[in-house]
């Protein structure tokens, strides 16, 4: 207890200055940089599970060049899925192995700014890990994948996936079977985005695809799971 | 069991006596109009020129889809108020409807893939609809996993309010990204802007079986929500007064 001095009103308490909020967001992302630099625990892992993915659907798929443009889109985010689902799961795992999430809870800061920085943090691992995955089946199966508007759809695919996976992820790890629960929680939510992120990817690929304005979809879905996760996740992280 | 059979009357009297009224009452005005929409839809409705008899299903299908829709709006209305109120009643009200609603989806597919398997002349196709309804079906049998699979019942009450609300507010999105993705599906028949598509007695039938559905769900909420209702007042009187 610091003295404080006599005269000091009694509605200003004396020490607590909390920092601005944009401060405290690039802590709190620079804290789980820092973590997954040290531990390498989901890039690296999410990265090499979407290679393999590519590997097994090689031998599932016939891939001869008329199939490829056809197949490619579907593949490639089916395994952008299923990574994202791993990492999303790994998210949790470390503060709930170490039960650093109450430390967390303790300090003076938004619970949506705590959403927002998980989120953001979740994000880049993902990037890296779908730019290494792009660049790895363009190389796989002679595409040109790493193209502007086809990083544009993986980024707001991803967005989307973590939007909402962030906050289910909270959710999943408090619970019995959490590795399980997750994807049957993400999966049917996010159907417009794996609809959408396949339909824009087929036609990023010049594939029979319909007209419509998938990126826009996918933008939609994104903000409004983004706005609606920030304002929901001070309830999951309650207790 | 005897000790069960000796107080038949228990688990009637105890959720209180307007709940008990309202499931009577819902259940009573079900049986009536049931009765009725059934008459209606055998005997009264003019079969069908093209699809035939069979066509009769669509006055049972349609009707559970829209009462299905009511239930998982139910859902989202007691999810909301529970984050904002945190009363019992509220996730005792999100849960059982849930429960509902999703044996009514259950049922929308059955009667559709039957009527399907007529008219179509397969059990399952990949059109818009019938693929919404069946992510509509995964997002509320998750809800009910969450549910059994979070440990406390506060912690499970504030999960599933949460995939309460984001699972309805996705509804729109999954259905218009289906829609675009593809559809075989008729055309909405009565709510469109031209006014319905359907001869006037069609219609009656059909409206006749909307509210003897609405009935049955209510009925149902009736019964689930006393069953719930006595499931939390005994957990109540389990745990040690003093809470955790």
């Amino acid at each position: 207890m610091p003295p404080t001095p006599v005269q000091t009103p009694v509605s200003s308490p004396p020490t607590v200055r909390r920092p601005r909020p944009l401060v405290q967001l690039g802590a709190l992302i620079w804290k789980d940089l820092q973590t997954e630099r040290r531990t390498r625990e989901i890039v690296l892992t999410t990265a090499v599970f979407a290679a393999l993915a590519l590997l097994i659907f090689v031998f599932a798929f016939d891939l001869r060049v008329e199939n490829r443009r056809a197949v490619a889109p579907g593949m490639l985010w089916v395994t952008v899925t299923f990574a994202t689902l791993l990492a999303l799961g790994r998210t949790y795992a470390s503060e709930k192995d170490q039960g650093t999430l109450e430390y967390l809870l303790t300090t003076p800061v938004d619970r949506s700014l705590l959403y927002l920085a998980r989120l953001l943090a979740t994000l880049v691992f993902l990037l890296v890990a779908d730019v290494l995955t792009l660049g790895l089946a363009g190389l796989f199966f002679d595409l040109p994948l790493l193209t502007p508007g086809l990083l544009a759809t993986v980024f707001l695919g991803t967005l989307g996936f973590a939007s909402v996976g962030t906050l289910f992820a909270a959710m999943a790890a408090n619970t019995r079977a959490r590795e399980v629960l997750l994807p049957v929680l993400l999966l049917p939510v996010s159907v417009p985005v794996v609809i959408a992120s396949v339909q824009a990817t087929a036609a990023d690929l010049g594939g029979a695809a319909g007209d419509h304005p998938w990126l826009g979809l996918l933008l939609a879905f994104d903000g409004l799971f983004l706005g609606l996760s920030a304002l929901l996740f001070e309830h999951v992280l309650e207790d | 069991m005897a000790q069960t059979l000796s107080r038949p009357t228990a688990s009637a009297r105890a959720p209180g006596g307007g709940l008990a009224l309202f499931t009577t009452l819902a259940g009573a005005a079900g049986a009536v109009t049931m009765t009725l929409a059934l008459y209606g839809i055998f005997v009264l409705a003019p079969t069908e020129r093209t699809q035939g008899v069979v066509q009769r299903v669509f006055y049972i299908h349609v009707p559970l889809a829209w009462t299905a829709y009511l239930a998982f709006g139910v859902v989202f209305v007691g999810s909301l108020l529970y984050l904002l109120r945190r009363r019992r009643r509220w996730d005792v009200l999100a849960r059982s409807s849930a429960e509902v609603g999703v044996v009514l989806t259950t049922l929308v597919i059955v009667s559709g893939s039957l009527w399907g398997k007529a008219v179509w002349g397969t059990w399952w196709t990949w059109d818009a609809r019938l693929t919404s309804t069946l992510v509509l079906w995964f997002i509320y049998v998750a809800y009910l996993m969450l549910r059994a699979y979070v440990g406390d019942p506060d912690r499970a009450a504030r999960y599933s309010a949460v995939l309460g609300i984001v699972g309805f507010l996705d509804i729109p999105i999954i259905h218009m990204s289906v829609i675009w993705w593809r559809t075989l599906h008729p055309e909405p028949v009565v709510l469109r802007s031209e006014g319905p598509a359907l001869p006037p007695e069609m219609l009656w039938v059909l409206l006749m079986s909307l509210v003897a559905m609405t009935c049955l769900y209510l009925s149902l909420l009736g019964l689930k929500l006393g069953i719930e209702t006595l499931r939390e007042d005994l957990r109540a009187r389990r745990s040690p007064p003093a809470g955790q």
